[in-house]
């Protein structure tokens, strides 16, 4: 004797309608919590990773977390500026910028709650060493003005920060003159103007990082040494993407303590509701199961039909799930970054790597809660199994 | 009869009731503690009172302001103390032993926060040496600390090496009191930045003023703001609990996700209870439509079905809530580095038991609609 064929397992979870869509509906918000936390736990690293250049450098003061924390005076500066190994942009000038970095307080647009901003104080090359960052409205400010761009999400989200309105902060009004569109990175929750203007209106005469592109991208060790150890300058020198992905290790790893352990805790319910459903199929067909089995269909393939009717529930449930969870792509979470203080947004992200895992995951959750009811349909004494009907 | 029936009723599948509690029981445990990393993140404005206003610069928190503000502000009317602090950060050992230290000016400090109680002889061995630091209980148990020792800090926003000798360890008066604090002298620090980094001394991270009655807050800070207007630093003076409440509504988005996950929980285990109730129910048609026909009403066999569910929803949340505690002492040893305080509340247990009340009614409702509605020819014609 063959095979009990699939449709048998299908047919039985469509008898029981009520049953499965509890079931899968269960599975289903698993997984979806599951892909969530993934999703956004993917979003935070995309956005950092896009942020980053791994042939930018930048420095900072020895010690400091963050470039807000840090401080370099303009000797030092000057120092860093003539390193050989910065690269050369397509005018001749060389690709290097000395920034300022503070945080500002804004309300945001709607609930009037304040949020820290960064507020990024660029030279001439800021644009050329940041490919990914491109002006979408209005025009460049003016150096020597007290006029702004804004990151595309800033402006949208805080007050004062739209093309045409103006901040007031420093003693002076400053005008958002441009928007700039810097997709899904982290510089999307900047605002930026002239480096020297906002040194003065903060009263704050030093820079906080000096960026610069490498030459040769494996020039970095030499010149990450050289900077190191001048005993002028105690600086720190890290990649871009190094930096970024400093920047929020603590938000990943929250976010991963935090996916893993409601995954864990969610599954182990689902796990249940797939066991008590199964176990109920069983023993609402015990008569059935005899009939099969005095048909002469073998152990194992009884076995096999309801751990397929189970894995059968894990696959609706996980399809279902995901196709919720996809639509978490529309949303962007905007949260403070512990580790800088400043307002960091990124969006839930789907990838390929995410979608099989859920369905892998909610497939085990299947299998986990059918295989000791579909051993126990296996192991029936056929006669007995007969009579009970 | 229907009290002894009911009773029974669930262990008749010994198996699906025990994983049915052990399922309510998961997801009463995982509402509680989610409920309490929430009540976590609030800690901070919980501790905070509202007689405590702070003062910082009205760009952002990492602007400073001038040390000469203190005795302007001391003058304001209605303030009855002012201390001031740096937020100094820095890590112990290893970066990644941060530790929350805050140089204070140390008398005015300890008279504002009297929720920091020290033993009087180690407050006068703090107040006396510059070099002096205090500790919460929690952050010294960690690192083995004993008064008397010398402890290095690295800075991370003032760069270097920075020792401290331990004068003293407090405790905290209420239980969301952070015992993982520590303090040392303002002038130490402000002494060696005027040494290594002028333009940064005489520099004050924020003002904590205390006032008189909670009732002049609101005056106070309009005159301490109305003072520095179009000055070259101006203020902005809230409540403590304002302050604080900031921060957290800086990280919004994760509490939203967090309590909304605490639902989803929720739903979860309805789904699954009510899976379990509408098959107990269905199996037992035939069983309904004989107590009906012995004569037992709509409201017995109701009470009947809707007791089960209940008694079921309710065992898994008792059990749920008894294993919250257990589990908030791991929690709480896994993750102090993000959650100082984390401590299980009262209504965390009421919203608990609500929840399993809730779990219970409505997987109850669905099969005991219709096993009152079962008309007993039908639920006798049904076989199994």
């Amino acid at each position: 004797m063959g095979q009990i064929p699939v449709s048998y397992s299908f047919r039985n979870l469509f008898t029981r309608r009520l049953t499965t869509v509890l079931t899968a509906g269960g599975m289903a918000l698993v997984v979806f919590v599951f892909a969530a936390v993934l999703m956004l736990a993917a979003g935070l690293k995309k956005t950092l990773v896009e942020t980053g250049s791994y042939d930018n450098v930048v420095v900072i003061r020895k010690a400091a977390d963050s470039e807000v924390q840090s401080g370099i005076e303009r000797g030092q500066a000057a120092i860093v500026e003539s390193q050989p190994e910065i690269a050369t942009g397509v005018d001749g000038g060389r690709l290097v910028a000395k920034e300022v970095v503070v945080l500002i307080n804004l309300p945001k647009r709607g609930s009037g709650k304040p949020s820290n901003v960064e507020i990024r104080g660029i030279g001439k090359e800021s644009m050329a060493l940041r490919p990914q960052v491109r002006l979408i409205y209005g025009r460049m400010p003016r150096p020597g003005s007290a006029e702004i761009i804004a990151g595309k999400g800033v402006s949208k989200r805080f007050v004062g920060a739209g093309l045409g309105e103006t901040l007031h902060f420093g003693m002076r009004e400053w005008t958002v003159v441009g928007i700039f569109d810097a997709g899904n990175t982290g510089f999307s929750s900047e605002i930026w103007g002239d480096s020297e203007q906002l040194m003065q209106a903060f009263r704050r005469p030093v820079y906080s990082s000096v960026i610069f592109r490498l030459r040769d991208s494996s020039e970095f060790g030499l010149v990450k040494a050289r900077l190191e150890s001048d005993p002028r300058l105690s600086l720190d020198a890290r990649r871009e993407s190094k930096y970024y992905s400093d920047q929020s290790e603590l938000m990943a790893k929250f976010l991963r303590i935090m996916g893993m352990s409601l995954t864990v805790i969610f599954s182990l319910g689902a796990i249940i509701g797939a066991m008590i459903t199964m176990y109920a199929a069983v023993s609402n067909r015990v008569g059935e199961i005899g009939t099969l089995r005095a048909l002469g269909f073998k152990r194992r393939s009884i076995t096999a039909a309801f751990i397929v009717e189970s894995l059968l529930l894990g696959l609706i449930g996980g399809a279902a799930g995901l196709f919720i969870a996809s639509f978490l792509q529309l949303f962007t979470i905007s949260t403070m970054n512990w580790q800088t203080f400043s307002e960091l947004a990124f969006t839930f992200t789907l990838t390929f790597e995410i979608v099989w895992k859920s369905m892998v995951f909610s497939l085990i959750m299947g299998f986990v809660g059918g295989v000791l009811p579909a051993l126990r349909a296996a192991n029936m004494n056929i006669v007995e199994a007969l009579r009970t009907s | 009869m229907l009290l002894k029936l009911l009773l029974k009723n669930p262990f008749r599948h010994k198996l699906r009731a025990l994983l049915t509690v052990l399922g309510v029981a998961i997801a009463i445990l995982s509402f509680g503690m989610l409920r309490t990393i929430v009540g976590a993140w609030y800690a901070g404005v919980e501790f905070s009172s509202a007689t405590r206003l702070v003062t910082r610069n009205s760009i952002s928190i990492i602007f400073p302001l001038p040390l000469a503000y203190y005795e302007k502000i001391r003058q304001v009317e209605g303030v009855k103390e002012v201390s001031y602090a740096n937020w100094f950060g820095g890590t112990y050992k290893d970066k990644k032993n941060f530790i929350a230290a805050m140089a204070v000016e140390p008398r005015t400090a300890l008279d504002i926060y009297p929720e920091f109680v020290l033993p009087p002889d180690q407050e006068k061995a703090f107040l006396k040496d510059r070099k002096s630091c205090i500790a919460g209980i929690k952050l010294a148990r960690r690192y083995h600390w004993k008064i008397g020792d010398q402890i290095t800090l690295t800075g991370n926003i003032f760069p270097g090496d920075w020792e401290f000798v331990l004068k003293g360890i407090y405790t905290g008066k209420y239980a969301s009191t952070p015992e993982d604090q520590f303090r040392f002298h303002w002038n130490y620090l402000n002494e060696r930045l005027k040494k290594t980094t002028p333009r940064r001394a005489d520099q004050v991270g924020f003002y904590m003023i205390e006032v008189k009655k909670p009732e002049l807050a609101a005056q106070v800070s309009a005159a301490i703001d109305g003072m520095f207007k179009n000055s070259l630093a101006e203020t902005l003076t809230e409540t403590e609990k304002a302050f604080e409440l900031s921060f957290v509504s800086m990280t919004e988005a994760i509490v939203v996700a967090i309590r909304l996950v605490s639902f989803v929980v929720i739903i979860i285990i309805m789904a699954v209870a009510a899976n379990t109730m509408a098959m107990t129910a269905r199996e037992r048609i035939g069983e309904y439509a004989v107590l009906k026909t012995l004569g037992f009403g709509g409201r017995e066999i109701a009470l009947l079905v809707f007791g089960e569910s209940l008694m079921l929803s309710m065992t898994g949340a008792a059990v749920g809530m008894a294993l919250t505690y257990p589990a908030a002492d791991f929690f709480k040893s896994q993750l102090s580095d993000y959650f100082p305080v984390f401590n299980v509340a009262r209504e965390t247990l009421y919203m608990d038991a609500a929840a399993g009340l809730i779990v219970g009614v409505v997987a109850g409702i669905f099969p005991t609609w219709r096993a009152v509605r079962l008309r007993i020819a039908d639920g006798l014609r049904r076989i199994g």
